[in-house]
């Protein structure tokens, strides 16, 4: 990868076009859009079916159902991330590309993010209404999701990498994936329990930047060398 | 010895069942790490030597 | 790469699974008799000789096992993130069948630290399970050996599962800081104060020195248990090499 910079596009340039061919690819396709949102609506509306339509209990664990659910659709949507350039060679270019993978990778799960963290993060508080979410908590749930989600795409898309050239990695991304989603879960809940209570929230959004920055310089790298080696397999 | 008895080293003043239970858990975990890659191991020298008899029977045929 | 440095000799030489089975199998016995002996004499110092504890009776006997168990399961957890690490930088053989090996042992070891806790849970706690942090962070950590299993039996390439699983150790590697100080920054949150026991008393010496043989007794039943399991590996891996093959012949 040394060349890269000798090559005739730079750099900013690549992950504009890696991240408009990723979107196009997704508008093409609208149902894959669509039903990750679907999921999430259908996971949250199963909480008061399963447990309580009480409004009293359903305002207290709205914060958790919503994260739940929003943590569970992302993951339905992973395993797609790499799969379709995976099946059909465009992968093994990317792999092959003068411009640093990292770089490409980070556009794609930029684009995977606009296509699924943000609608759930826009949908979210017509999730939070129907499970009576305080009011004062709206505000903390939507930029608590909008800082998360990012975080949630890109922890997942090391282990949408590792199993990209497996048959059955819908499942297997799921083991790998849940257990380093936690922290996310704990200080995104957190936050919005504290906004109803009424404290303050800013230490828990520090807390979740600080994930996402970490995420943000870490994942890319791990992203790489996973998909290496799923490629070479 | 803390204990008076063997009895109240079984009982351990009602915890017994407890303890015991965690010291059979541990031990059995124990030897199942210890005899799993035994088992594998002698599995594995058995394949070959069969693998082994059974290359020589063809070779001595062939000759 | 302007400049060329050298890792140590034995470094080198441990890459050699020849090497390695060579010596693990000099080194065997001794750790055997160790763990044997550490293990029966910690248990039964722990189980007969130890004072009970003033405030739980007997039930406190079970630290013996718990403890050692809950240290064990996360050192082979780092041993495995650094074996994988440098599987991935030397592409050492070795290495390699060292962290595939931690994977089942570690995780068996974290079913017996939560096995444990839960049993010891019921008379002091008054239930099986607590939401407590250190409990949690455990079962999580379960999740991640279990993770880490199933990605090596996923995957048919033997030098690719190990590069996988290398990749996904390190980065649980990097979480379980973080995932450590959310879960018990969360129990804080949940958690009324009530169960002041896991505020551990100072202890007397009659009771932790018998934990300090236990302790040093799973760390040399760990080493046997991971030479075991790695010599194994080898001969699976080297089988079509001659000096494998010898040892066959001479059974």
């Amino acid at each position: 990868m040394t060349n890269s910079t000798t090559s005739d596009l730079g750099l900013g340039a690549v992950f504009w076009i890696t991240l408009k061919r990723d979107l196009l690819l997704a508008f093409r396709r609208r149902n894959d859009l669509v039903s990750p949102l679907v999921f999430f609506l259908m996971v949250a509306t199963l909480f008061p079916l399963g447990v309580s339509p009480e409004p009293k209990f359903l305002s207290e664990v709205a914060a958790g159902v919503v994260w739940v659910a929003a943590l569970l659709s992302t993951l339905l949507s992973m395993d797609g991330l790499f799969r379709t350039d995976f099946d059909d060679g465009s992968l093994e270019q990317m792999l092959l590309s003068p411009q640093p993978l990292a770089l490409l990778v980070v556009a794609k799960i930029c684009a995977h993010w606009m296509i699924s963290g943000l609608p759930l993060t826009i949908m979210s508080p017509l999730l939070a209404v129907m499970l009576f979410l305080p009011d004062g908590a709206m505000g903390a749930l939507v930029v608590t999701l909008l800082i998360g989600t990012p975080t949630l795409s890109l922890i997942g898309a090391i282990g949408a990498g590792l199993t990209v050239g497996l048959r059955k990695g819908g499942v297997l991304i799921t083991l790998l994936v849940l257990p380093l989603y936690i922290p996310v879960l704990i200080f995104g809940t957190g936050a919005v329990q504290a906004a109803a209570s009424g404290l303050p929230i800013n230490g828990y959004l520090a807390i979740l930047g600080a994930i996402l920055a970490l995420g943000v310089v870490l994942a890319p790298i791990a992203v790489a060398a996973a998909l290496r080696i799923s490629v070479s397999n | 010895m803390h204990f008076e008895s063997f009895s109240d080293l079984i009982e351990m003043g009602g915890h017994g069942p407890y303890v015991w239970t965690c010291y059979a858990i541990a031990a059995t975990i124990l030897i199942y790490n210890i005899v799993s890659p035994l088992l594998s191991k002698k599995q594995f020298f058995d394949e070959q030597t069969r693998r082994l008899k059974r290359e020589q029977r063809i070779s001595n045929s062939k000759s | 790469m302007a400049k060329s440095w050298k890792m140590p000799k034995w470094f080198y030489q441990l890459g050699s699974p020849r090497w390695f089975y060579d010596i693990s199998s000099r080194l065997l016995p001794w750790f055997a008799v160790a763990a044997v002996l550490l293990l029966v004499l910690g248990a039964a110092w722990g189980l007969a000789f130890a004072p009970p504890d003033y405030q739980q009776g007997n039930s406190f006997r079970i630290i013996y096992i718990h403890v050692p168990a809950a240290v064990l399961a996360q050192s082979c957890y780092m041993l495995m993130a650094v074996a994988g690490a440098i599987s991935l930088i030397w592409k050492m053989k070795v290495a390699d069948m060292v962290a595939k090996s931690c994977a089942p042992i570690g995780a068996t070891i974290a079913i017996l630290a939560l096995a444990t806790g839960a049993i010891w849970g019921k008379p002091t706690w008054g239930a099986w399970w607590v939401w407590d942090a250190r409990l949690t962070s455990m079962l999580i950590l379960l999740f991640l050996y279990i993770g880490v299993y199933t990605l090596h039996s996923a995957i048919d390439n033997e030098v690719n599962a190990g590069q996988a699983g290398a990749v996904l150790s390190l980065v649980g590697l990097v979480n379980i800081p973080i995932i450590k100080y959310s879960v018990e920054w969360w129990n804080t949150l949940h958690q009324p104060a009530t169960f002041t026991i896991t505020e551990k008393p100072k202890m007397v010496p009659e009771m932790w020195v018998p934990l300090l043989v236990m302790v040093i007794g799973f760390y040399c039943f760990f080493a046997v248990a991971l030479m075991l399991r790695t010599r194994t590996e080898i001969l699976q891996r080297e089988k079509r090499s001659s000096w494998v093959q010898q040892l066959v012949e001479g059974k």
